[in-house]
């Protein structure tokens, strides 16, 4: 299945990425090739199977409600692209109008 | 024409919990910025998160205690946004098969009682806090990963007092519950308004818009009447509602849009393959159901019941859980209902409000209080010399015992002392005494004026009755 151009800006905006043509280009075939392989699944006769919430025959893994360590202000922002006192520091955010 | 607002609410509930919900952290509100944070709740790639059992626990008895159905098989399911409060760029909460559905609560505003529906509850985690400066975005993942709880109502509510009496219904609930805080001031509790207008009477419903976070009743009330107006104007002018998110602007007291980039709402939800479901039978679920504490409902009737306290009274009561468990701990040491009753509502919440203060905050504990009332009730100290006591009480902290011993004060019922100074009153007063036996009853009332202001108020008014009706009738 061919993906449009339009679904890789689509998704490219969701994800705030921005894509030259040619990169655009490459994710739309990319991105087809992936749902060309996914779409194997469809061939899969599933009229008799019930359908599932879960992938794993699991329920109720739970832990305690007890508080342990956590990382050190410093430990937390050693991978941060930026940081400000204990701040992690992204480009301004304008949200209104 | 005449309009009518319709209003969907959305309350987010941190719940109490220790730790965060899929991590180990501590939920403590105001400590350092990114220091309750660790790989699970920074989004590290790898990391294994595990449900907190509180958190299904308490969002089974928010559910139980709003009259929801609790659903058998619940699953966790990602929401997918790219914003820098949450770091995994999703956030896990629940789409299709939510823990609570189907509840409802009854609100009274004046004498009309309307059932407002609610839809669900489902469990979700909180985001972080962003701080904007001049240059840049600064984020504190502190709070990423509590646990919250969303309570989704339908549109049945018709006015901005409803939602406000909704919402103080809901948080007294929870309070009762023992499943959040609800303090307002630190966010653990935020209301999103929906809300469309339309002819009064229509059934259908008009464009709605959705106001996020806000933060305190005051500010929904204010909120939900700026939104209504700013949408009949618009109505009335012939223009169309385009339905967008908008923000509160508490300095302005005006809502503005949000960018309302029409993909954002495109949140492509897929179950959470890191998170197992939660499968409850009857037998958890009335497990949960008997562990819970009595709700302001069934409190209420069981005052007027049990306690004969007046509806009224029973109402005010139970209306506020803090001030509720405070009356229930003075009955602890003072057997009097009705009389704790009268003193808590009438003396100390006159005491309270005065100071706009609140009874969370008050110097004065239930006990001393209780022991206050059994002073009266022994006759140690009049009522009215109770009041002086309990505003001293009330302003300094000092318990009645101090306060009584140092101001000397004490109520004279002993017969003999009282009957010495009432021989003495009768011998000086002869003309108020013979104008008693010719008939005039008033009289009576001079003389016990008269044994009060010798006392200087401290001979207990009922001996003194006792006494001189035995005096002067024989």
């Amino acid at each position: 299945m061919q993906i449009s151009l339009s679904d890789v800006e689509y998704l490219a905006e969701l994800s705030r990425l921005e894509f030259s043509d040619e990169e655009a280009a490459k994710m739309q075939k990319d991105l087809s090739s992936i749902i060309d392989y996914v779409n194997k699944l469809n061939d899969i006769k599933t009229e008799d199977i019930a359908a599932k919430e879960h992938i794993l025959n699991l329920s109720n893994v739970l832990r305690q409600d007890i508080v342990m360590q956590s990382l050190s202000n410093e430990e937390a922002l050693k991978n941060a692209y930026d940081s400000e006192e204990n701040y992690f520091k992204v480009p301004q955010l304008m949200e209104d109008e | 024409m005449k309009y009518e607002m319709v209003i969907g609410l959305e309350i987010h509930v941190e719940l109490g919990t220790k730790s965060k919900i899929f991590c180990s952290c501590s939920t403590q509100f105001g400590n350092k910025p990114n220091t309750n944070v660790c790989p699970v709740c920074l989004g590290m790639p790898g990391v294994l998160p595990v449900l907190n059992e509180k958190v299904a626990e308490y969002a089974v008895k928010a559910g139980l205690s709003l009259n929801c159905e609790i659903a058998k098989f619940s699953k966790l399911d990602r929401k997918n946004y790219f914003y820098p409060d949450l770091p995994k760029a999703y956030q896990v909460s629940q789409y299709d098969l939510p823990l609570c559905i189907g509840g409802y609560l009854d609100v009274s505003v004046g004498e009309e009682t309307t059932r407002v529906g609610i839809t669900r509850i489902h469990i979700e985690e909180d985001a972080g806090k962003l701080v904007h400066t001049q240059d840049g975005t600064l984020i504190d993942y502190n709070r990423c990963g509590v646990p919250l709880i969303e309570i989704v109502t339908e549109p049945d509510i018709r006015s901005a007092e409803q939602a406000v009496e909704f919402a103080k219904s809901v948080r007294n609930i929870l309070l009762y519950a023992k499943v959040s805080d609800c303090k307002m001031q630190e966010g653990s509790m935020r209301f999103d308004v929906n809300l469309s207008v339309r002819e009064q009477g229509a059934k259908q419903f008009g464009t709605r818009t959705e106001m996020k976070n806000l933060s305190s009743f005051k500010m929904l009330q204010k909120a939900i009447e700026y939104e209504y107006a700013r949408q009949v104007k618009a109505v009335k002018n012939g223009e169309r509602i385009i339905q967008q998110t908008r923000r509160w602007d508490e300095t302005n007291n005006v809502s503005v849009v949000l960018r309302s980039k029409e993909n954002a709402h495109d949140y492509r939800y897929f179950p959470e393959p890191d998170l197992l479901p939660v499968v409850l039978n009857d037998e958890v679920i009335n497990s949960i159901k008997t562990s819970m504490p009595e709700m302001p409902k069934e409190k209420k009737q069981r005052y007027i019941s049990q306690l004969s306290l007046s509806e009224y009274d029973a109402g005010v009561l139970t209306a506020n859980s803090q001030l509720c468990e405070f009356y229930e701990n003075i009955l602890k040491e003072f057997n009097d209902a009705k009389t704790a009753a009268n003193w808590v509502i009438v003396e100390l919440m006159a005491l309270i409000n005065k100071s706009d203060t609140s009874i969370e905050e008050i110097k004065i504990t239930a006990s001393s209080m209780a022991q206050l009332l059994n002073f009266i009730k022994d006759g140690k100290i009049s009522g009215k010399m109770a009041k002086d006591v309990l505003l001293e009480m009330f302003e300094t902290g000092s318990s009645e015992d101090e306060i009584v011993k140092s101001k000397g004060l004490s109520q004279i019922s002993d017969a003999g002392e009282l009957e010495k100074i009432i021989d003495e009153i009768l011998k000086n007063n002869q003309a108020s005494v013979n104008d008693y036996h010719l008939g005039k009853k008033q009289a009576m009332g001079f003389l016990v004026g008269q044994v009060m202001r010798a006392t200087k108020g401290a001979a207990n008014p009922q001996s003194v009755n006792e006494i001189l009706n035995k005096k002067l009738n024989n």
